[in-house]
Order: C-alpha cells, then sequence, then structure tokens
C-alpha cells in the first residue's frame, strides 16, 4: 500500500557532512517525521532527530524541509508531489551537533537573561483576580511551544552569527511582551528593556517568524509591533512614530516624504526650503501635474465627519476594546497613507513664480 | 581497565531530581527554596516534557465555579474513581494542597482561563462533581510546564544576583540520561549517566535524588507517551531496592485518535466530552447508555434528554454518560468495536461538530481544531473524529510513603513524585488529578528530600567499582555487533504487551506474555547498536530497553496474579470488582536480576474520611467484615454525638472556655 519516495537528509556532525539520498516507503496519512523513524528502524539506526511528542505540542522535531523551517510532525507527505524528492536539513541558525540536531543552547541563554515575572508584592497566592479579557493578550504569546522556528527564519541571526549576542530573536520578544502585557506583572520597564538589551531594533518587521510559527502566534503584529510603537511612544519622536504608521501593515510607499519637509508641511503651509518634493506621491502622470501645479482651492474636500463609535456609543478608546494594536492614529483610522496628490493642501513656495 | 579508559564527569549537589516535567521541577523548586543545591536531569531539552501533552486542566478544590466542592468532595471523587483501592493518605494530601498549589502558580506567572469574578475559572471533567478542573484552552499542560521552567530561571537570575553565576545553586543538565543509581550500603550516593549529545559519561554524587521520570507507555504499540515514556525511574528504583505497587493498573485513555496510522494513539482531550461532545458507533447509536455500572448508575443520566440538559443546568440533572471514568468509557468503545460496530479505522466516531457552533467549538478547543487540522486534516467543527482506546497513564509505580515521598523498600535517600509513584491514584486515575498530583507530591518530595539531606551525618560514598559496572554495562551495546537491532526489540516487546497485557486480559494470554518477555530478556542482554557515542539514538534505545523489560515483567506478573476487574484492570476471566481483593496490594521487588511478587494488605483508612462516604456506596466496595466494622464505628459516633450533646446542655460553659 506504500509508494517509495525520495529524501536527501543531511547527514554528518560539526567537523562537516553533507546529504545523502534515501528512497523510503511511505504510508497513506504519514508526515516527515514518520518517514524519519522508518529510517531509524531500517538502514539508518544512529540518525539523529530530536522528538516527543509527535503531535505539534512540544516543538521538539524543528528541521528545514526543502529549506523551509518546519515541524517534521506537523508536516504532511501528502503536501507534496508523489515525485518530488524531499529534502530535510537541520536548523541553519544554530550550530550541527550530528544530523539533524542541532546546538539550541543560544535560546536558553537568552530566556536566562529575559528578567522574570515580577509578583506583586501586596497579593497573597489565591488573591489573584483578572479578567478574562485582560489576561487573552499574553496567553496568545504563552501558546509558544519554543520550536525556535521563529529564532531560525530570523534573519537577523540567520547567517549573522556576529549578531547574536546583541539579538533575543522574537521568541524573547514575545515573551517579554508577554510580561508587559501581564496584568499583574510590577515590572514597568520590559520595552525598555526589549529595546536596549534585546535588541528589538534589529528587528524590521519581515514577519518572516510569524509565518513559519506553527502555532499561528501573531509575532510581529500583536507582539514586536506594539513593543517597538511604545517604546518610541515613549521617546517623543513623531516623525520615526509617524514612519512606523506609515510602513505598518506592508504599505511601504514608493516615495517617502523626505526630511526636508516635517510631517506638518502635509496639512499647513508650514515654511519648507530645498527642492521641491511632491509629499506621498504617485506614478499617476496626471495626479503629478496637479500636484505640480500646487492647490487648487475649490476642489471639493470631504466634511468633517464623526468618529466611528462602538456599540456603546463611544469611542474606542483603550487598546483592550480596539480592534487592532497599539494607539489609533491622530489622523483617523481611516486615513492612510500616502495620501493622493489632490487630497493635499500645499502650495510650493516657488509655484506662484512659475506661473 | 573501563575507567583508566573512559573519562566521567564528575559533579557533587545534595539533592538530584531526575526527570525535568511537572513533579520534577517543583520538586526542584522546593529543594532549591530549601537552600540545598539541585541539579535537573531532564532526557530531552528543558522544557520539553511530556507534561505539555497534559490538555484538560488540573483539579483542585478552589470552589471557584460551584461553591459548594471542597477537600472532602475532591477526595471522595478521587476514592471513588480509584475504586477505592487508593492509598488514602495521599488522595486526602492531594486533596487537601491542591489548591494552594495552584495559586502559587500565579505568583510564578501562570494565567490561567478567568471566571467572570477575576478568579481562575475551573471546568467540568470526568468523574469529579463539580467543575474543578483549572485550565488555559485545552494547553493546560504546557502553562504548568511554561510556568515551572519559568520560576526556575527567575530562581537562577536571584542566584547569579548573589551568586555570580546562574548555576550556582541549581542547574539544568539537559538532554542527559541515568542509567544507574549509585549506592553506599543502602544508601543513595549518586546517579550515573550518559549525555546524550557527546555520549561522555556524567557522575553525580548526592546523598539524595527525588525520581519523577514519568511513565512506561513506550513499552505499548498505541501509546500518547513520547519516547521518554520507558519506565526509566520504575527500573532504577527497582534496581535500588525499592518496591513497587499497582503495577497492573494502566489507564488506556478512551479517546486517542485511530486514523491517519501515523498520529494513532495521540489524545484527544476528554474536554471534548465536557464541552458536548458524544461518542456514537457506525449504527450512529448513542451507545455510552449502555454501558453504565451499577455502581455509578445514582450519578448518570439515563435518557439523552437529561443528558443534553445537564450542560446547562448541572444542579438539576444527572450527568451525560459519555462523562463516566476513563476505565469505563475506554472497555465501552472496546466492547462495540469487538461487536462489529466500529468505524472503518477500528475506533467509534466523537462528534462535536454537530452539538456545538463551528465558532464556538475554536473558541473552546482550540488546540484540538489546531491538531486535527494540521495532523489529520480532518475540520472537527465539520465532521466527527474516530477515536479509539490509547496507553495513556501508568497508576502503578514506586511505593512511597504517602507523606514525605520517600520510597520504601531497604533503600535510603530515594524520593518519587509523579506518575512514577504509585498508590494516588488507585485502579485508576481521574482526568485532571495528575498535573495536581505533581506539584502537590513535587513539593513534598523536593522538601523531605531537603530534610533528609540535612539529617545525615556524613555523606554515602561512591564506590569505583559500582561506577566501573555502570560504565561497561553502558558501552556493552555498542561493543557488540552480533546481536539485534534495537528498534526491532522495542517492536516485539511492545507487540507482546499491546497484544497479551492490553486493555482486556486473560490468564493464558497473560502466561504466554511472561513466557514471550524471558525470551525476550535474553534478546535484549545481546543488543547491539551500531554507530559512535554522540547523540546516537539507537544506542540509547539499546540502553532503554532494560528498563522497559523489567517493568513490563513487573505489570504482566501482577496482571496474572490479580484475579478480579478493576479500574485499568481488566480480567476476561474475571470480570467483576472483588472486595477482598481490594484490601490487596500487589508489590513487586527485585531479586537478583528477577522480579518477586507479594501480597501486602491495604492500609485502613481513618475514621473521619471513611465517614465521608455513604454506606450504600461503601457496600459496592467493601466485604462484609469491613462494612460490620464501619457500622460499629457510626454507632460508636453517635453515642459519642448524643454524649458531646448532653454534656453540652450540662451546661459546661466554662469548660468550653477553657478548651479554646
Amino acid at each position: 500500500m506504500g509508494t517509495k519516495r525520495q529524501f536527501r537528509i543531511w547527514r554528518g556532525d560539526a567537523d562537516g557532512g553533507d546529504l545523502q539520498d534515501y528512497t523510503v516507503e511511505v504510508n497513506e496519512g504519514e508526515v516527515v517525521l514518520d518517514v524519519i523513524h522508518r529510517l531509524q528502524a531500517t538502514e539508518a539506526p544512529d540518525l539523529a532527530c530530536r522528538w516527543n511528542c509527535k503531535a505539534g505540542k512540544c516543538g521538539s522535531c524543528s528541521m528545514e524541509i526543502n529549506g523551509l523551517p518546519k515541524l517534521g510532525c506537523m508536516t504532511r507527505m501528502s503536501t507534496f508531489e508523489e515525485n518530488e524528492t524531499i529534502t530535510v536539513t537541520p536548523l541553519r541558525t544554530f550550530p550541527v551537533i550530528r544530523d539533524l540536531v542541532t546546538d539550541v543552547s543560544f535560546n536558553y541563554e537568552k530566556a536566562r537573561e529575559t528578567p522574570a515575572f515580577a509578583p506583586p508584592a501586596d497579593l497573597a497566592p489565591g488573591d489573584y483576580r483578572m479578567q478574562q479579557v485582560d489576561v487573552e493578550r499574553s496567553q496568545e504569546f504563552r501558546k509558544c511551544i519554543e520550536c525556535f522556528l521563529c529564532q531560525t527564519v530570523c534573519h537577523v541571526i540567520r547567517d549573522h552569527d556576529e549578531n547574536k549576542s546583541a539579538f533575543a530573536g522574537p521568541r524573547y520578544f514575545i515573551r517579554a511582551a508577554e510580561l508587559d502585557m501581564h496584568p499583574l506583572d510590577t515590572k514597568s520597564d520590559r520595552k525598555e528593556y526589549a529595546q536596549s538589551e534585546q535588541g528589538l531594533g534589529f528587528c524590521n518587521i519581515t514577519k518572516c517568524c510569524t509565518e513559519v510559527c506553527p502555532e499561528h502566534i501573531k509575532i510581529t503584529d500583536n507582539g514586536i509591533i506594539p513593543m517597538k510603537e511604545r517604546v518610541v511612544d515613549r521617546r517623543y519622536d513623531p516623525l520615526v512614530w509617524l514612519g512606523s504608521k506609515i510602513f505598518r501593515r506592508g504599505q511601504v510607499p514608493q516615495t517617502f516624504v523626505t526630511s526636508e519637509h516635517s510631517p506638518g508641511a502635509v496639512r499647513s503651509h508650514a515654511p519648507s526650503g530645498g527642492t521641491h518634493s511632491h509629499a506621498g506621491g504617485s506614478h499617476d502622470a496626471k495626479s503629478e501635474t496637479q500636484a505640480q501645479q500646487g492647490v487648487n482651492w475649490h476642489r471639493e474636500v470631504p466634511k468633517p465627519t464623526a468618529p466611528a463609535v462602538d456599540a456603546s456609543g463611544r469611542l474606542p478608546l483603550t487598546e483592550l476594546t480596539f480592534d487592532r494594536a497599539a494607539a489609533p492614529s491622530p489622523f483617523g483610522d481611516d486615513v492612510t497613507f500616502p495620501l493622493p496628490p489632490e487630497h493635499l493642501n500645499f502650495a510650493h513656495p516657488q509655484q506662484d513664480e512659475k506661473h | 581497565m573501563t575507567t583508566t579508559t573512559t573519562r566521567i564527569e564528575r559533579h557533587h549537589y545534595d539533592v538530584v531530581v531526575i526527570g525535568a516535567g511537572g513533579a520534577g521541577l517543583r520538586a526542584a523548586i522546593e529543594a532549591r527554596l530549601a537552600g540545598k543545591k539541585t541539579a535537573i536531569i531532564s532526557k530531552s531539552l528543558f522544557g520539553k516534557a511530556h507534561t505539555v501533552m497534559a490538555e484538560g486542566g488540573a483539579a483542585a478544590a478552589m470552589g471557584n465555579v460551584n461553591s459548594r466542592d471542597n477537600w472532602q468532595v475532591h477526595f471522595r471523587d478521587t476514592m471513588r474513581g480509584g475504586k477505592f483501592l487508593n492509598n488514602f493518605r495521599m488522595a486526602e494530601l492531594h486533596a487537601k494542597e491542591a489548591p494552594q498549589r495552584i495559586w502559587e502558580l500565579e505568583t510564578y506567572g501562570a494565567l490561567f482561563d478567568r471566571t467572570k469574578d477575576g478568579k481562575i475559572s475551573q471546568r467540568n471533567f470526568g468523574g469529579h462533581e463539580y467543575p474543578r478542573l483549572a485550565h488555559v484552552g485545552d494547553r493546560t499542560g504546557l502553562e504548568m510546564i511554561r510556568t515551572l521552567q519559568q520560576k526556575i530561571v527567575s530562581l537562577q537570575q536571584e542566584d547569579r544576583r548573589t551568586h555570580g553565576s546562574y548555576d550556582a545553586r541549581i542547574r539544568v543538565f539537559d538532554e542527559t540520561t541515568i542509567t544507574e543509581l549509585m549506592l553506599d550500603g543502602d544508601r543513595i550516593a549518586g546517579a550515573f549517566g550518559y549525555y546524550r549529545e557527546s555520549g561522555e559519561f556524567i557522575l553525580f554524587e548526592a546523598p539524595a535524588v527525588v525520581l519523577a521520570t514519568g511513565g512506561v507507555g513506550r513499552s505499548y504499540k498505541v501509546t500518547s507517551n513520547s519516547w521518554e515514556y520507558t519506565g526509566d525511574g520504575h527500573a532504577l528504583a527497582l534496581r535500588a531496592g525499592a518496591t513497587l505497587i499497582n503495577m497492573e493498573f494502566l489507564q488506556f485513555h478512551p479517546t486517542g485518535m485511530v486514523w491517519p496510522p501515523s498520529v494513532k494513539g495521540i489524545l484527544v482531550t476528554e474536554s471534548v466530552r465536557g464541552d458536548g461532545g458524544i461518542l456514537k458507533n457506525s449504527e450512529g447509536k448513542r451507545f455510552m447508555f449502555d454501558y453504565v455500572p451499577d455502581v455509578f448508575r445514582k450519578q448518570y443520566a439515563e435518557t439523552e434528554e437529561e443528558a443534553d440538559r445537564w450542560y446547562t443546568d448541572p444542579d438539576n440533572n444527572r450527568r451525560p454518560p459519555e462523562l463516566l471514568p476513563r476505565d469505563e468509557v475506554a472497555r465501552a468503545i472496546n466492547s462495540e468495536v469487538k461487536a462489529g460496530r466500529g468505524t472503518p479505522a477500528g475506533g467509534v466516531y466523537l462528534d462535536i461538530a454537530s452539538r456545538l457552533p463551528a465558532e464556538e467549538i475554536r473558541r473552546r478547543l482550540p488546540s484540538m481544531h489546531h491538531q486535527f487540522k494540521g495532523l489529520a486534516d480532518v475540520d472537527i467543527t465539520k465532521e466527527p473524529m474516530e477515536v479509539g482506546p490509547t496507553c495513556h497513564y501508568v497508576m502503578g509505580g514506586i511505593e512511597v510513603d504517602p507523606d514525605s515521598g520517600a520510597a520504601y523498600g531497604s533503600v535510603r535517600g530515594l524520593f518519587a513524585a509523579g506518575e512514577v509513584t504509585g498508590g494516588m491514584h488507585g485502579s485508576n486515575r481521574l482526568g485532571g488529578n495528575s498535573l495536581s498530583d505533581l506539584l502537590v507530591f513535587g513539593k513534598r518530595a523536593g522538601g523531605h528530600a531537603s530534610t533528609y539531606v540535612d539529617q545525615l551525618a556524613a555523606r554515602p560514598r561512591v564506590a569505583v567499582s559500582m561506577v566501573e559496572t555502570a560504565v561497561e554495562t553502558a558501552l556493552a551495546p555498542l561493543q557488540r555487533d552480533t546481536g539485534e537491532n534495537p528498534y526491532t526489540l522495542q517492536q516485539d516487546l511492545q507487540a507482546v504487551m499491546g497484544d497479551l497485557v492490553g486493555i482486556i486480559r486473560r490468564e493464558n494470554e497473560l502466561e504466554d506474555a511472561l513466557g514471550r518477555l524471558a525470551e525476550l530478556r535474553e534478546r535484549v542482554a545481546k543488543v547491539s547498536a551500531s554507530g559512535g557515542r554522540r547523540y546516537n539514538p539507537g544506542w540509547h534505545l539499546a540502553l532503554d530497553l532494560r528498563n522497559m523489560l523489567v517493568v513490563s515483567e513487573c505489570t504482566a506478573k501482577a496482571a496474572l496474579e490479580r484475579r478480579e476487574s478493576r479500574g485499568g484492570h481488566t480480567r476476561e476471566d474475571y470480570p467483576t470488582m472483588d472486595p477482598q481483593w481490594r484490601r490487596i496490594n500487589l508489590v513487586c521487588s527485585l531479586e537478583g536480576d528477577t522480579v518477586r511478587l507479594d501480597r501486602k494488605p491495604l492500609p485502613k483508612m481513618r475514621t473521619e474520611l471513611i465517614s465521608l462516604f455513604d454506606r450504600a456506596e461503601l457496600a459496592k466496595y467493601l466485604t462484609d467484615e469491613e462494612l460490620a466494622e464501619f457500622d460499629a464505628l457510626a454507632a460508636a459516633d453517635a453515642k459519642a454525638a448524643a454524649a458531646a450533646t448532653a454534656a453540652d446542655a450540662a451546661g459546661a460553659g466554662a469548660a468550653e472556655k477553657e478548651n479554646r
């Protein structure tokens, strides 16, 4: 009933090794880890591979399958083509011990450096009171099974050993976020710690960690970005803050607001020097020309509208009830950047001279 | 000769904890808090222990959801679940101390699901009279192991501040396996093992060892247990002179996945049934109503209508029979399948899809939904699951002193906690009682091991000859090249245990099993492993086989001896419970190389505890002789009560004041 499938598995140790070919029987409903076990029971009894629960709950059997970091027990053979050769290699970011087993002690060191939960001094065991909505945000991060797939995929350390000492990695950013959001944790500098000690600033939100997470934790959106935003929030740097708003959710504009303009220039007649820049630029030729001509003072502008309110008729002011991470945009959450040029009330200082 | 050529790393500790699951970590925390230099030995990476697999929750009578719950009710449920074979003192301590142990976890940073008034939420579970299980969705075990792991890290951070090193007073040796305990006369002197990573040997010199190695499930073909569950602690204890009890009692969890084949055995949490899931056979019949045994008749619904009302109104309706204790449900499924009413893959259907809206299923059972989608491509919100019994837990284990966790037998300085111990759960464990068991007895074992160390006048010493023998035994499979492959031997052992010492047992099959185990013993003694010492799973399995084999022998011998059916031990040839057998524990010990079996009377329950039960209920379990004794007690109590009222009436107000 089984079919023969081609596997290439990396065999070797710290001194080197290479991919070895195996032809293995595969039955219906099996996963990659089953195939590894069959190899161990037959032609390669000393093939080293970590595993424990075989149910996607312990995070032991992390490996790279066709180059993608995955759990061996959660990768069904039915997701591959019949004639596809499946390549299995150890996690690339950590030193190899033997075959598919790597030295993941980096992660345990970072775990030890992250300050532990600080319990409230005035509460006896049994007196802790927390609301479900308040614990849920931390609970999402506590789903982590420590498979370290997010750590191995993170390009900050994947091919850069030199960054390892200064960078804790996504797993420990969400640990910091989890404690930051813990309703009763008494330590108040989790964000600053993440920035100054864990190397949060190295992360440029490519979301690879979120993509590989077998527990589907929104590492970037719910953990890293809120930490980053609140870090910059506290630093009172509005330009960086605006930048982080603009570049959220992958909306990278094609042209940037250059540094000659303060953000205020987008809305007001603030004086500005230097060369012309079309704020919130566009490659639409027509609006380009329009922008060149400056402001059409007679155009129709949208009337101010009341903000969206929730069921109780209130603004969604608290982050707990708000439908997205972090604070709402001061421009209104219905405004997306870049704005179309025709909506900009902007007059170029030299435009009158030109016309 | 060996020692001169073999490098052995040596460490000195006060307490060595073998096993890094819930019980081991809790014991280690306690030993460290008592100021002892503590080592934790973990067979896997730190934080991967089998505790992560526990889904439902931790039972503790906190009374957050139903205020009528208290330790007495919990104690009663536990004894009932174990069919009165439990060590009553352990069940009592467990019921009394579980709430404190759970609350303590919150101070370590655990985040349980909450009730409306902000307390820890508690859910219903098979065999528990009130909602009692503290839980986090269906990943409670993960929360527990992570919390304990992080508490250990926080202690290490404390030590770093005061002593300059994280490892100053508590150190985790991950991916390290202990193969032998070292003795000095009858005293524990240390433990010997190897690092999986390098294959190098390591010797711990320590006057106290806490065993917390979990169970024995890997000896079975269909099991929810991971590779680590090879009965190491059971075997180490036996070889050190300790005794095992109740080894015939294995819990087969009623609902393991039966399809696809690769995940056969993996658990479907009982909460699926607690939240409304029902069991149906291939004819679509909800069959559990046909399997309610007499002892439970009063507490369980007789009609589907009543059962369905219970989910919303538990106070005025009896519970659905799907929530009977695990052994009953497992046997019922087994009977249905044997009668030809099973699914194509040899199980029955567990249906939640037609009982709850999809959104609600995803919210209440997130990791079940995730697991089925990921592992089997089955959407539990749309179709029923195929489930059947899977080897899940061993009730039997090291015979310990209930209060201190110190092992009985001839050895001193050996403590044990968690699944590796016996007695607490009697013949059958209630769901949710294992997580609280780990915490309650983990703490006790760690604390008492520390006290034992304090009381020692001199440290026991490890003899060189013992280390030499241990090294030779460990290296032997690598030095032979004529023996069999360890994987073949393991499969053969699993076949013997699964087919002949499985869920339903018969005398001739058990005798056959003992014969085959003896043959296997010869073959295991000659096992050979290819490859070197660095991270060689074949070699590791070859060493584990020895432990699996001796523990399997204990199970088979005890199963043959106990001529009745009770909890996790079902004899087709003796299908009922026998009150005479309730008074007997079967105790295994090692005499040279052979397993010796003795009968030992069960300790007698204290008066105030046995009075918690109805006479009618006790009548189902106790012998006539014991019942007569109970009646005499009750009569004496009534007399004393009457006398006390009379004394009060005589106006002894002053005396009462004095008493206070």
